[in-house]
């Protein structure tokens, strides 16, 4: 059966390769710096499960070093604009096929060990769509090695060309999620409510004043921790539960259910939730992508506020089915 | 009280700039730290309370590598990009003679929603298709149009390129009965005594979802707007920006 421990050796072969090509790249001044975080990483994969709890609290604490001092930007050999448009031409919009592989096996994948007696014997399924999508991304390079037929080690370097500009930004949602851990461990989610109940008073009274504070409150500590998984134990905890559904009567599935997607807007603005809004301006390279609020979020904070407000609308109107 | 210092923390280096791996590391130590203070405790527990939070960041970070397995689709995306994909993407857009910038994101916003809301979220992303395909075929629509951009309008496509695939996945996905967020809820409320069916929760999802095609549908309709004004006054020349 294939599990998740294939998968990770699968990402560890992945980052092990980038750190090697990456010590060899001398057009990158820090290459050094670049094959240690990427082999890290690669250690992480390959030996996360052996070296205990604090053994991988110490191996993120290297990674942060790392990064801290700065990556570079490797400049593997890769095809010119013009061949680029020759294939093009060329090949026509069967270019298109392979890029419909990956996102294929994930669901063919994940269908297969849900609806099929020999499909959970094939692929694990605690983690099917991973794992199949892993099965897609090996697919998608195999065809495209045997159609294309570029250099053999093309594949790794135009992965390090675009890992390298998504840069150290990669590992920050696994980071946050491991703030969350500690954060849960500390009982900050108890303090939060504390402050809450203290300071804003008529919060178990009003039930506008109420549904306002835990929507933006679910906003803002999204923009605060980039994540609105992190924020929605917290907030939920603090003032959705005890005021919006105890004290003054909503309904809880509709509450939560709203009070996530208000957390989802906040996501929208923060440049904490790197997968979402620096890694598209790094990958896109626009020119502002190290500013706190680059061209990403300035595009879409128009529709996160407006729908902040449709969210907390909503759930005033919509989540009180006895009034 | 004091465990809200972390908080602190990612409030403060997030407005120092500071990079923020180094600000999530050391929000977890303040707040490890914060927990075990007392006026009593010496450097002997302080040392143990670090260490003992750097093990639980450590657990955490293992049990979460998955987040970061993702990238490994890179290689593939890299090899598509080398053999062309992108130029391809734009040579198929030109061809299109109704396409502006707005209906083209309009159409992968409405896609990117509805297939995410059957939990396909896979089907699209940042890496997977605004980088190789939406924001070369948004900027050939505008090319195509208005002959050679200028580089500010041409990031403010690439900008509004990543926004469509991020609006439509935050509020297509969890009408799906299946994903993180809601199994989070359900998990959730689980843990707080109330009982409720994943279905109850992603019915609620509706609701926000028509109001964030609503909303961007007219903030795209705005973007084709503001980019007519700026574009349509300069003459149209008939090669490409590179």
């Amino acid at each position: 059966m294939i599990t998740l421990q294939h998968a990770y050796i699968v990402g560890g072969i992945f980052f092990a390769a980038l750190a090697i090509l990456s010590a060899l790249d001398r057009a990158n001044d820090k290459r050094l710096r670049n094959a240690l975080f990427w082999g890290l990483l690669a250690g992480s994969f390959w030996g996360g499960s052996f070296i205990g709890d604090l053994g991988n609290g110490v191996l993120a604490l290297g990674l942060v070093t790392i990064a801290a001092f700065g990556l570079g930007q490797g400049k593997p050999a890769t095809t010119s604009e013009e061949e680029r448009r020759a294939s093009a031409e060329r090949n026509g919009n069967l270019l298109f096929l392979p890029a419909l592989i990956i996102p294929a096996a994930a669901l063919g994948g994940t269908l297969l060990v849900q609806h099929t007696e020999w499909g959970p014997q094939l692929i694990q399924d605690q983690h099917k769509t991973l794992i199949s999508l892993v099965l897609g991304v090996l697919m998608a390079v195999g065809v495209l090695m045997l159609w294309t037929r570029p250099p053999l080690l093309a594949p790794l370097q135009e992965g390090r060309r675009l890992m390298d500009s998504v840069g150290w930004a990669a590992i920050l949602p696994q980071m946050l999620a491991s703030l969350g851990a500690v954060f849960l461990a500390a009982g900050v989610g108890d303090q939060v409510g504390a402050l809450f109940s203290e300071y804003i008073p008529g919060l178990d009274t009003s039930r506008w004043l109420a549904v306002i504070a835990y929507c933006v409150g679910m906003a803002l500590f999204t923009i605060v921790m980039g994540n609105a998984f992190a924020a929605f134990p917290v907030m939920t905890a603090a003032v959705g539960l005890p005021f919006v559904v105890m004290a003054l009567g909503g309904d809880p599935a509709r509450v939560c259910a709203i009070g996530m997607l208000a957390g989802f807007c906040g996501t929208l603005m923060t440049p904490m939730a790197a997968n979402f809004n620096v890694v598209p301006a790094n990958l896109l390279e626009l020119p502002d992508r190290k500013a706190a609020l680059n061209g990403v979020i300035r595009a879409q904070i128009p529709t996160a506020i407006p729908l902040l407000i449709a969210n907390i609308l909503l759930m005033r109107f919509l989540a009180f089915p006895g009034e | 009280m004091l465990v809200l210092l972390g908080i602190g923390v990612v409030v403060l280096g997030f407005v120092l700039r500071a990079n923020p791996l180094l600000v999530v590391m050391a929000a977890a130590l303040t707040t490890g730290l914060a927990a075990a203070w007392t006026p009593e405790a010496d450097l002997q527990v302080m040392y143990a309370a670090a260490v003992g939070t750097l093990a639980t960041f450590g657990k955490a970070f293992n049990d979460n590598r998955y987040v970061s397995l993702i990238w490994i689709l890179l290689a593939a995306i890299g090899l598509l990009e080398r053999s062309g994909l992108q130029a391809r993407a734009r040579i198929a857009i030109a061809k299109v003679k109704a396409a502006t910038v707005g209906r083209l994101l309009w159409v992968y916003f409405v896609i990117r929603q509805a297939t995410a809301a059957l939990g396909l979220t896979q089907l699209g992303g940042q890496a997977q298709m605004v980088r190789p395909l939406v924001a070369p075929m948004a900027e050939g629509a505008a090319e195509a149009k208005y002959g050679a951009i200028p580089d500010k309008q041409r990031y403010l496509i690439r900008s509004h390129s990543a926004a469509a695939d991020n609006v439509a996945l935050f509020f297509g996905e969890d009408i799906f009965i299946a994903i993180a967020s809601i199994l989070l809820i359900k998990g959730f409320l689980e843990t707080n005594g109330v009982i409720v069916e994943p279905f109850d929760l992603s019915v609620w999802a509706i609701p926000t979802a028509i109001a964030a095609l609503v909303i961007h549908s007219l903030r795209l309709w705005l973007l084709d707007r503001s980019l007519k004004r700026a574009l349509a006054a300069k003459p149209a020349a008939a090669e490409t920006a590179q």
